[in-house]
């Protein structure tokens, strides 16, 4: 293999690979990027057997050929050339060792045969669709953070990706929960969705994809089978095995019923919360709301270090309520909620409570509250 | 000095000055400088399980006694006749038969020890408040300040006290007597059983100093190694080390060692002990290596273990389970990190999956679990979004406790539970606590 490109080029390909390898590995191999140049230029692949990220770069090949080496090591030295250097990469026959010359500077460095390298067979994935990049990277934005971090209840790992239906139109939705807070967001299902299983994308695969679509523009492919799925951002392509789970009937906490409408002017609810919240000895720590005609009280009473009161202009007309919530959860939704203003509904002070934009809204967050 | 010139007499409670009491001439005198300025004392009941089994059958008081189970399993507890043929507590069943086959074995019947350890426990009470139970069958208590109470000082309150669950529950206790709850302890043991030993702080150095490290408690086979290793074989030498070698030797618990090994122990006794974990295991009669087998055993402990968090009103975050591999290697395996749960049913859904992972055909003797990292109940088991079962779940098990509180442990079991029984004759080992016997079986050996 001899196959020569720009520094950027091998850099920004490398960058969306190596971060699936993972640095601690028991399998060596798994250590390794997949270096192959064919006549379409320099193919590149990282994996941990569960997610598999492949990107193409722009490469004069000299020679075509394969091998693998330590991924960490070969982002590092790319990472420490000069802007707008040439990178020749060159491995030997038997592919035992790859040689990268930049400039005046020569690295030797070991590798294991390309053969070796597992791939994540892909299979048949029999639906297909196509998406508006911003588009996915709202439905993951929207959801992300409420994604499950706990291993017993691994089916909530990661973004419940389905369609629905709700009077003859489909929408594509996302949902994620971790027991505590709920995200919903959907948006019109794209042509070729319509009929794909629900599946759990994985919380790795999700960040890995949201990284992918930070530079990406026009549209990304999305494709699903039973088991796996793959996202085509530009030269990109990340396959992921799904979490084999069943998902919990998340529809059934919506709640329906509750009749508090309560309208706030989200940043001056955010920054009041992040303030009073400073109090708390750590940031999980409740906030009490205490709503009341025409105004909100945010408090937080930590017995270590003091309390916290601050006062807000809400839309409020029902009967006054106090409420509790984890304050971190109460900046994350804060975080998600699009408009100027946000909308929260409220049952009673043990009750789930939903926060959205306005009526309607395609996002919405369902948040227990804690008991004050 | 006053009375402490003087030996007390253990029958009959008088000041004695000669070997033998001058008033009812018993010989059990108790002799020390400062017997009567030590306020701190460890009771610990003699041979506790094999005593009840005594005391509630006559035949059995001049015959060797094991408690324990039956077949297989360990020995709970061997009367004093047992352990002159060389059986002691925790040692395999099949063992204590080999050393002593003429010995009568009983099974424990654990309510029944349960009762008597409250009777001794009330009676410890009328002495003090601040008792600490540390198990079934000891307790610390702290006598400081109730002299006047009593109209006694705190030996002769004990050597009363003793003589009164002798007269009135019909077992012996051996009684510790010091200023700190280490060395009341070890002065506990030295005289068993109806035992009443005295450290004062005048002899502690010089009567520790020639005591093997691992008397004290915090030193295992581990630390005793690492003192071996550097030249530390009495609690003498650990005497001399300097707090930051002591750090350096034994880890942040070194200094607290070393001030124990020095007779310093500051540690108030104190009336309520936390509950740290709740644990139910069992050994079986026969090696288990079905893995269906396996975990109806492990549904039944799950089953005890739920039922004694509920009556304390306890929940967990976290499943400890545990195995014994047929050649006695133990393994653990821990999850951490749930939602807080009382249920049965909760905690052998987190237990199973560990089970899944260890019994791959290989044979178990014992299979136990844990729980531990309790949290109040209050908060257990309400759901959250992701969970809606959690509430029903509760509610049923609290209704079929009710049921057998009311009617019976077997009035509501588990089908899978019943079939297993109905399969293995023997019964199960798992459920034994849960069927309420009037009497012990006692098992003859042949």
């Amino acid at each position: 293999m001899k196959v020569t490109l720009e520094r950027a080029a091998l850099l920004k390909a490398l960058g969306h690979v190596y971060r699936i390898v993972e640095r601690r590995n028991t399998i060596p191999i798994l250590a390794n990027v997949l270096v192959e140049a064919d006549k379409d230029g320099l193919l590149l692949k990282g994996t941990d057997l569960s997610v598999e990220t492949t990107e193409r770069a722009p490469a004069e090949v000299a020679k075509a050929g394969a091998t693998t080496v330590a991924a960490h090591i070969l982002f590092d030295i790319v990472g420490k050339l000069p802007d707008g250097a040439q990178v020749s990469l060159e491995a030997d026959g038997d592919a035992s060792r790859l040689t990268l010359r930049s400039g005046r500077s020569r690295f030797q460095l070991q590798c294991l045969p390309a053969s070796d390298f597992p791939a994540l067979s892909a299979g048949d994935m029999p639906h297909r669709f196509e998406l508006e990049a911003a588009e996915l990277g709202r439905l993951i934005d929207k959801t992300q953070f409420a994604i499950s971090q706990e291993e017993t209840r691994y089916y909530l790992n990661g973004i419940y990706l389905h369609v629905v239906e709700s009077s003859g139109k489909h929408a594509l939705r996302a949902v994620a929960t971790d027991g505590h807070r709920l995200a919903r967001v959907e948006t019109p299902a794209p042509k070729g969705a319509v009929g794909m299983p629900g599946v759990i994308v994985p919380r790795k695969a999700v960040g890995e994809v949201r990284k992918l679509l930070a530079d990406a523009e026009g549209t990304v492919t999305v494709e699903v089978s039973p088991t796996k799925a793959r996202f085509v951002v530009g030269s990109a392509a990340l396959t992921t095995k799904l979490i084999d789970g069943t998902y919990p009937d998340y529809a059934r906490v919506i709640p329906q019923g509750n009749d508090k409408r309560l309208v706030v002017e989200k940043q001056a609810f955010k920054d009041a919360v992040d303030r009073v919240s400073t109090v708390s000895s750590d940031r999980g720590r409740a906030v009490k709301l205490a709503v009341g005609d025409g105004k909100m009280t945010l408090s937080v009473n930590n017995p270590d270090s003091g309390s916290a009161t601050e006062e807000i202009e809400v839309d409020y007309d029902s009967t006054p309520i106090e409420i509790g919530f984890n304050s971190r959860y109460l900046l994350d939704i804060a975080a998600q909620v699009d408009g100027d203003t946000a909308l929260v509904r409220l049952a009673d002070s043990g009750s789930p409570t939903l926060f959205q934009d306005r009526d309607g809204a395609s996002a919405l967050f369902v948040l227990m509250p804690m008991r004050v | 000095m006053g009375l402490s010139a003087l030996a007390l007499c253990r029958d009959c409670f008088a000041e004695a000055p000669a070997a033998r009491c001058p008033r009812c001439g018993s010989p059990r005198l108790l002799r020390h400088d400062e017997r009567d300025r030590l306020t701190i004392a460890h009771v610990d009941c003699d041979a506790f399980y094999a005593s009840v089994e005594k005391r509630d059958d006559p035949s059995l008081r001049d015959k060797p006694v094991i408690v324990g189970g039956a077949r297989r399993g360990v020995v709970s507890t061997c009367c004093y006749l047992a352990r002159v043929h060389g059986v002691r507590s925790a040692m395999p069943m099949f063992e204590a038969r080999r050393l002593c086959p003429q010995a009568i074995v009983v099974k424990p019947d654990m309510a029944k020890y349960v009762a008597v350890s409250r009777q001794i426990r009330a009676l410890m009470r009328a002495l003090t408040p601040l008792v600490e139970p540390i198990s079934i069958d000891e307790a610390f208590l702290d006598l400081s300040g109730t002299e006047r109470l009593h109209g006694a000082s705190p030996d002769v309150v004990l050597a009363r006290f003793a003589a009164r669950v002798e007269a009135e529950i019909g077992v012996s206790v051996s009684i510790g007597l010091s200023y700190c709850k280490f060395l009341a302890k070890v002065a506990s043991d030295l005289s068993k059983p109806r035992g009443f030993s005295v450290i004062g702080r005048a002899e502690a150095n010089a009567f520790l100093a020639d005591k093997r490290p691992n008397l004290i408690p915090g030193v295992g086979p581990a630390a005793a190694r690492r003192l071996a290793a550097a030249g530390i074989a009495t609690i003498g030498d650990l005497q001399t080390i300097e707090p930051d070698a002591a750090f350096a030797l034994l880890g942040p618990e070194g200094p607290r060692l070393c001030a124990l090994a020095q007779g310093v122990d500051a540690r108030p006794v104190r009336v309520a002990r936390e509950t740290k974990s709740v644990s139910s295991e069992t050994t079986f009669n026969d090696d288990v290596a079905e893995p269906g087998a396996l975990e109806t055993r492990l549904l039944a402990l799950c089953e005890r273990v739920a039922a004694r968090l509920r009556a304390q009103g306890l929940a967990t975050r976290g499943v400890t389970l545990k195995l014994k591999t047929a050649d006695f290697k133990s393994r653990t395996r821990a999850v951490s990190g749930l939602a807080p749960t009382r249920l049965a049913g909760r905690l052998f859904a987190a237990a199973k999956p560990l089970l899944a992972k260890e019994a791959r055909g290989e044979a178990f003797r014992l299979i136990g679990i844990g729980a531990d990292d309790l949290v109040s109940a209050e908060e257990a088991d309400r759901g959250d979004l992701a969970d809606h079962g959690a509430p029903r779940e509760a509610a049923r098990e609290d209704a079929i406790a009710k049921l057998r509180d009311k009617f019976g442990a077997g009035a509501v079991r588990r089908g899978r539970l019943v079939e297993a029984e109905a399969a293995q004759p023997q019964g199960l080992e798992g459920a034994k606590g849960s069927k309420r016997t009037m009497r012990p079986t006692m098992v003859k050996s042949p």
